[in-house]
């Protein structure tokens, strides 16, 4: 099956069209910054069998997508130099350009061998040239090294293309219903489903090395938190107590789970030694507490937790102690998530009714909404911190977005086979 | 009168559902005598699974095929109403539903072998395992009416899919209305 991705820019008439072999997956840029850097990503030369992937459409497609520039779409190209020796910079400067990039792609029997260059397009410098060879199947990968590295060139910061999302799709089947928990690149391609169960799934968080998922499964029609390893699928259940089984995170050095469970009443936060299977419990009393989430040096839980009336989040030392209010603006915020850095948390963020995703800054606690939905949930931050992606609600279906931590930008990763939901963004 | 003073009685129990602790609650979720045996074969993460095996979870009428008798599909009884609803991010037994409740309750202290799994359900607006918080909440409020009311512990088990499983699919308050919900499913 053909797959088309859409590319619609705010101020820039421009659609970007091409075609790639993911199924029924649609991604669509909903809202593109003023401030966008151009960039013309010209379609590299191609000598040899060089398969069915198109390097510059996915750069092109990562580029766009971060927010942080707008590609040229390649019919206003003029010419399409290959070599660095051919490119007349004028021609790119009347254009509106800054940078461009030029490569070539051999063929070369199962390899494929890629160098490209990244000019300044005002004052014709060099800025990088960069080979590299690859296999047969991983010229996708290879395209999002290349955005990752045009990227930092570009903006100082280091890019998250080449990294992979955790998300729960569900569908119609047989009268019911099958979730799938999947596993697939960061822009929704090559996904691989790692569980599924005509029961819920939900909650997939990453290990702190990506080597493993924990999730919530229903299958036994109970809710049971299973760790399950990528590499072997071996599954693993760690917690199957009475009641709630709920909201797994890893430690950031990986050992412990904090998770939610009501064996002992209300729903509470405890935290789970994967080695030794020792429960700590961290909150009590009648109030639902629950969405732990760690802080980067693993020394603070966030929780969501009714116990002032509405949902907030607070704070607790995950040595147990006092739980303090970190949230006071709107009346519901819940699900909060440390950026890596531990400089940001994003979280869900009710008011008037609206459900929309927030990102506190933690030195200041200034909140700023930065989705547009009204039903916007899960928010994951990219590894980089410059991007959260979330679930939010099309229609009447669930489909995945991606905002910019500024709010410039924001995409839409649509699976029209059915709803998507719950995903986590890995390290 | 007669139904004034079971209207009194159904109050009451509606006080203390939504008022009590709920620190009593673990007997009855550990020996609550799942039946785990056709639960465990759920071929689980096996891409040639079909889809049968669950049918299409847990429906307004769930396992109502075995040894039920026909109160329960005479839509005067309120036996027939096996699904009671609730207000936006509230656990408590509304008013018109302490009848149905009540009806469910005396059947089950009536008929001690028999059990039901209460499924506690949220709408899909805020954050899906705050949800999942909810629905159970809502769950534990009709459980602590039922054993109130002279049913066993051991009679009823309690889970919360919180938004996962949605009566009626689409988004607006009709829709969500529908999945603010607790289902009685006679096992």
């Amino acid at each position: 099956m053909s797959l088309v991705i859409k590319t619609f820019f705010l101020g820039l008439l421009a659609a970007l069209l091409s075609v790639a072999q993911a199924e029924g997956l649609t991604i669509e840029i909903t809202k593109g910054s003023q401030t966008a850097v151009p960039i013309a990503i010209v379609p590299f030369a191609q000598q040899g069998s060089v398969g069915n992937v198109k390097l510059t459409d996915v750069i092109s497609s990562d580029l766009a997508g971060s927010g942080f520039f707008k590609t040229l779409p390649e019919e206003d190209m003029l010419t399409q130099p290959s070599e660095p020796e051919k490119i007349n910079f004028r021609d790119w400067q009347v254009l509106g350009q800054d940078y461009m990039v030029i490569g070539q792609v051999l063929g070369n029997g199962g390899s494929f061998n890629i160098q490209f260059h990244l000019f300044n397009v005002h004052n014709g410098q060099l800025l990088m040239g960069y080979k590299l060879t690859v296999g047969g199947n991983e010229l996708r990968r290879a395209a999002h090294h290349i955005s990752d590295l045009i990227y930092e060139k570009l903006t100082g910061r280091k890019g998250a293309f080449n990294t992979r999302i955790a998300y729960v799709t569900s569908a119609a089947r047989g009268g019911g219903k099958q979730y799938m928990l999947q596993v697939a690149d960061a822009d929704g391609y090559n996904p691989r489903t790692i569980a599924e169960s005509p029961e819920p799934i939900m909650a997939p968080a990453w290990s702190p090395d990506g080597a493993k998922i924990a999730y919530v499964s229903f299958h036994t029609k109970r809710s049971e938190i299973f760790v399950q390893t990528l590499a072997t699928g071996q599954r693993q259940s760690v917690s199957s107590y009475p009641g709630i089984n709920g909201a797994p995170a890893f430690s950031p050095d990986g050992s412990r789970l904090a998770i939610t469970l009501s064996k002992d009443g209300s729903p509470d936060i405890y935290v789970l030694n994967l080695s030794n299977r020792n429960l700590t419990r961290l909150t009590s009393g009648l109030s639902i507490d629950t969405e732990p989430s760690w802080s980067a040096d693993g020394g603070t839980i966030v929780f969501t937790s009714d116990q002032g009336g509405k949902p907030q989040l607070y704070t607790i030392p995950s040595s147990g102690g006092r739980a303090t209010r970190l949230t006071f603006q709107g009346d519901y915020n819940a699900r909060g998530r440390f950026s890596a850095d531990g400089r940001s948390l994003a979280m869900v963020n009710g008011n008037g009714g609206r459900y929309r995703i927030a990102v506190m800054d933690m030195a200041s606690r200034t909140v700023n909404v930065l989705s547009e939905g009204n039903l916007d949930e899960s928010p994951s931050f990219a590894p980089n911190g410059s991007m959260i992606l979330f679930a939010a609600n099309k229609g009447g279906r669930s489909v995945l977005s991606v905002v910019s931590t500024d709010g410039a930008m924001q995409q839409k990763l649509d699976f029209q086979s059915g709803g998507v939901r719950e995903p986590a963004w890995a390290p | 009168m007669k139904l004034n003073k079971t209207h009194l009685v159904l109050a009451m129990m509606a006080v203390l559902a939504t008022g009590c602790s709920s620190t009593d609650e673990e007997g009855s979720l550990a020996d609550g005598g799942q039946s785990g045996a056709d639960a465990s074969t759920s071929g689980y993460n096996d891409g040639s699974m079909a889809g049968s095996q669950f049918g299409s979870g847990n429906g307004y009428n769930s396992g109502s095929g075995s040894n039920l008798g026909p109160e329960f599909s005479d839509p005067n009884n309120p036996l027939s109403k096996q699904v009671i609803y609730f207000e936006l991010d509230s656990s408590q037994v509304k008013q018109e539903y302490v009848p149905v409740v009540a009806a469910h309750a005396q059947y089950l202290a009536s008929h001690p072998n028999q059990h039901v799994i209460l499924s506690g359900h949220a709408d899909e607006r805020g954050s899906s395992e705050y949800n999942i918080a909810l629905g159970e909440q809502r769950a534990k409020s009709v459980e602590r009416m039922m054993r109130s009311q002279g049913v066993t512990g051991g009679q009823l088990e309690i889970v919360s899919y919180g938004e996962e499983k949605p009566a009626v699919s689409g988004s607006g308050e009709s829709a969500w209305q529908m999945n603010r919900r607790v289902e009685v499913g006679y096992q």
